[in-house]
């Protein structure tokens, strides 16, 4: 458990952050990602600087931070969901249970396996819900017979809290539920292939405040068995959902905190300027 | 709020909009509008009208092809005259020329009696042939049979021949109209359908010809042209589009693919005609040959409509299937291929119509050939719907001026038939988002 410094001279107060998140890190949980001096470059703009963090298992980290910061950027490194952008060159060390992510042995079809992702806009296939949902196991060969198969299938819809609106209609296509149905659609996709981890990037930005609060829900009933990843805009969410919160500015992960802290008594005057609605 | 700042509010009349400048501004631009929205309609109906224009004329050039005129024989087969072990063999024509000399015992001349017989389709012989081939009981008989009038007769009964015009101005003698005039009044001429259009290939008399041979080879054609430039324009637009580098090799093709869209098909004809036939060494009129040109025409088309397609495919289906953990190749066949289709579907059959009225390219690699049998397979020598128009607009005879009209019809039945199924497969399998 070694905890992140030496970023920039002025950050002497997210040092001592930093550290504090390590140390609740130890009580609460086995680290389950670090990233160490992660570089991030997008053509010839620099995105991410020397971004150290350690996310803890069973635990919901929000990434916070105003547009542009490049929380969701680093998001997208944990699952290298940046590797389909063909202009995106990345530096440094990210590693899950120990394992450098970036290493030439890492397939990263399994890594993507072991860390699922929601996206912003629900974006189910244009297939019926049970197919939405099968499709993961089925091109990782996890059911072996169809019954097999359609357990995941009420497993994934339950742990997603869906199963009681559609059970009755599996054949229906995805795209015909409500917005926040599709987005729970997603996560019911998501932990369909048995993740370890689940980034989520802004998954209640295109919501109404009922389905955000639903999905809310869901969040805290899955920490129990996953690591969840979370990028938001808003404050309040990221206060409510979130054990630890990472406040990134212009590349820079400013403060990493326990949400508690960072909410109540932030280290870093930016930090304070942001979540008092300053700027951002 | 920019304006405001450099207009300080004392400067701005307060009756700005009822001023008399102001209502003069308002007249001028809704007399704009209206100027916009007249020249817009005024360019449709200019569009509209010249498409009536050429569907009307053709369609009406096209009147006289639709029918045929056939004339009424009482044809005897003598039983000594022929071998019914081998009954397609024998004199039919004599058996043609004797049941219609017969009804006219009065003309007597050997001019006047070949006059009459050129009343009657060359091709009438082998109608009575393959009557008496189907049904050899009619050997020792008298039976009657409605045979094809040639030509001349077939336009004057349809009265495009002017029978008032001086006998060297036409191609009707006096005595044929006389001659013509007693079998109506015999009742042995009539006009039906005109079958022998769809179900005979080309022929030296109109009476006989028909689109079956360029029917086939136009099929053949589509289809040798579908099978080679399909698959390969999808693998090489999924390549582009999915897999390949940006760089200046991959900006190179792409600007190539553009420009060879834009080749006019001649080129391409002289392309398969120097490449195809001379150094491969394929057979001269095939379609297989035809095919393969029109393939390199249609490549293009097809690679930029199945990229087009592709790129419309939202990028998040991708990401979501990336997200899951399938592979680029799962990604691709089993999200992105199946949401892009309808669009790749549509591109391909424009591209096939339009492969489907080039005449050019198959000009140069020798589809014009007179050829008298419908192809019986992607080797024969065959024409095509385009080149067979081209063949019948260049004869002489009247009766290919009407049939020049009717086969450009059928080309663009089947055009519209391509390209409706390409607006129905567009509307039918769109995703809704």
């Amino acid at each position: 458990m070694v905890a992140a410094n030496a970023r920039d001279a002025a950050s002497a107060s997210a040092d001592r952050a930093t550290s504090a998140a390590a140390a609740a890190a130890a009580a609460a949980g086995q680290t389950k990602v670090t990233a160490r001096k992660v570089n991030l470059w997008y053509g010839e703009k620099q995105a991410l600087y020397d971004v150290d963090i350690d996310i803890t298992s069973n635990e919901v980290t929000a990434f916070i931070g105003p547009s542009g910061c490049g929380k969701s950027t680093f998001l997208r490194c944990i699952n290298r969901m940046n590797d389909t952008i063909p202009i995106c060159r990345i530096e440094g060390d990210i590693r899950l249970d120990g394992h450098d992510i970036y290493d030439k042995s890492i397939d990263v079809v399994q890594l993507r396996a072991r860390v699922g992702m929601v996206f912003q806009k629900p974006n189910p296939f244009p297939k019926s819900i049970y197919e939405n949902i099968a499709y993961g196991p089925k091109i990782h060969g996890l059911a072996r017979d169809k019954a097999t198969l359609d357990g995941i299938v009420e497993k994934s819809l339950k742990g997603a809290g869906l199963w009681k609106e559609v059970a009755d209609r599996l054949d229906e296509p995805g795209l015909g539920l409500s917005g926040g149905q599709q987005q729970r659609l997603c996560i019911a996709r998501a932990i369909a292939v048995s993740p370890e981890v689940i980034l989520m990037d802004e998954p209640c930005s295109a919501l109404d405040p009922i389905a955000t609060a639903v999905v809310e829900e869901l969040i805290e009933e899955l920490r129990a068995k996953y690591t969840i990843v979370i990028v938001t805009h808003n404050m309040q969410q990221a206060a409510r959902v979130s054990q630890k919160t990472a406040f990134f500015h212009l590349g820079k992960l400013i403060e990493f905190s326990p949400t508690s802290e960072i909410f109540t008594s932030p280290q870093h005057q930016m930090t304070q300027d942001y979540i008092t609605g300053r700027f951002g | 709020m920019i304006e405001t700042e450099r207009l300080p509010s004392a400067e701005i009349d307060s009756n700005w909009a009822t001023s008399a400048a102001a209502q003069e501004r308002l007249r001028q631009r809704r007399r704009a509008d209206t100027r916009l929205w007249l020249l817009g309609l005024g360019a449709v109906a200019v569009a509209m009208g010249l498409l009536l224009i050429l569907l009307g004329s053709i369609v009406s050039a096209s009147r006289t092809a639709w029918t045929q005129t056939s004339i009424r024989l009482d044809v005897t087969i003598p039983a000594d005259a022929i071998d019914p072990e081998n009954a397609a063999r024998a004199r039919y024509g004599t058996f043609v020329d004797d049941a219609l000399l017969g009804l006219f015992p009065d003309i007597e001349t050997p001019e006047e009696q070949r006059l009459m017989r050129s009343m009657i389709s060359n091709g009438a012989q082998f109608f009575i042939r393959d009557q008496v081939v189907a049904d050899p009981d009619l050997i020792g008989q008298t039976f009657s049979a409605w045979v094809p009038a040639a030509d001349r007769i077939d336009q004057l009964h349809k009265g495009v021949v002017n029978r008032d015009l001086p006998p060297n101005r036409r191609n009707v003698t006096d005595s044929q109209i006389d001659t013509y005039d007693r079998l109506v009044e015999q009742d042995r001429v009539r006009s039906t359908f005109n079958w022998t259009l769809f179900t005979a290939a080309d022929s030296r008399f109109p009476e006989l010809a028909g689109l079956k041979g360029a029917l086939w080879g136009s099929f053949y054609l589509l289809l040798v042209c579908f099978l080679i430039s399909f698959p390969t324009g999808i693998a090489a637009a999924i390549y582009l589009e999915e897999f390949a580098p940006k760089n200046r090799f991959t900006d190179f093709i792409e600007v190539n693919i553009n420009n060879l869209a834009a080749v006019p098909s001649i080129v391409f004809g002289l392309l398969g005609l120097a490449v195809f036939l001379q150094v491969f060494g394929l057979p001269r009129s095939a379609p297989l040959v035809g095919g393969m040109v029109l393939s390199l025409m249609t490549l293009p088309t097809i690679i930029i409509a199945t990229r087009a397609a592709l790129k419309q495919v939202p990028p998040s289906i991708r990401e979501a299937a990336l997200g899951v953990g399938a592979s680029k190749q799962q990604t691709v066949t089993h999200h992105v291929l199946p949401v892009a289709m309808p669009g790749i579907l549509t591109g391909t059959i424009i591209g096939l119509a339009q492969a489907l009225g080039e005449t050019a390219p198959l000009l140069l690699i020798g589809m014009n050939a007179f050829i008298t049998a419908a192809p019986d397979s992607m080797l024969s020598p065959s024409t095509a719907l385009p080149t067979q128009i081209f063949i019948w607009f260049d004869s002489p005879e009247r009766g290919f001026v009407a049939r020049t009209s009717a086969a450009i019809i059928v080309l663009l039945g089947f055009m519209i038939i391509m390209n409706a199924t390409a607006v129905f497969l567009r509307q039918r399998f769109q995703t809704k988002w």
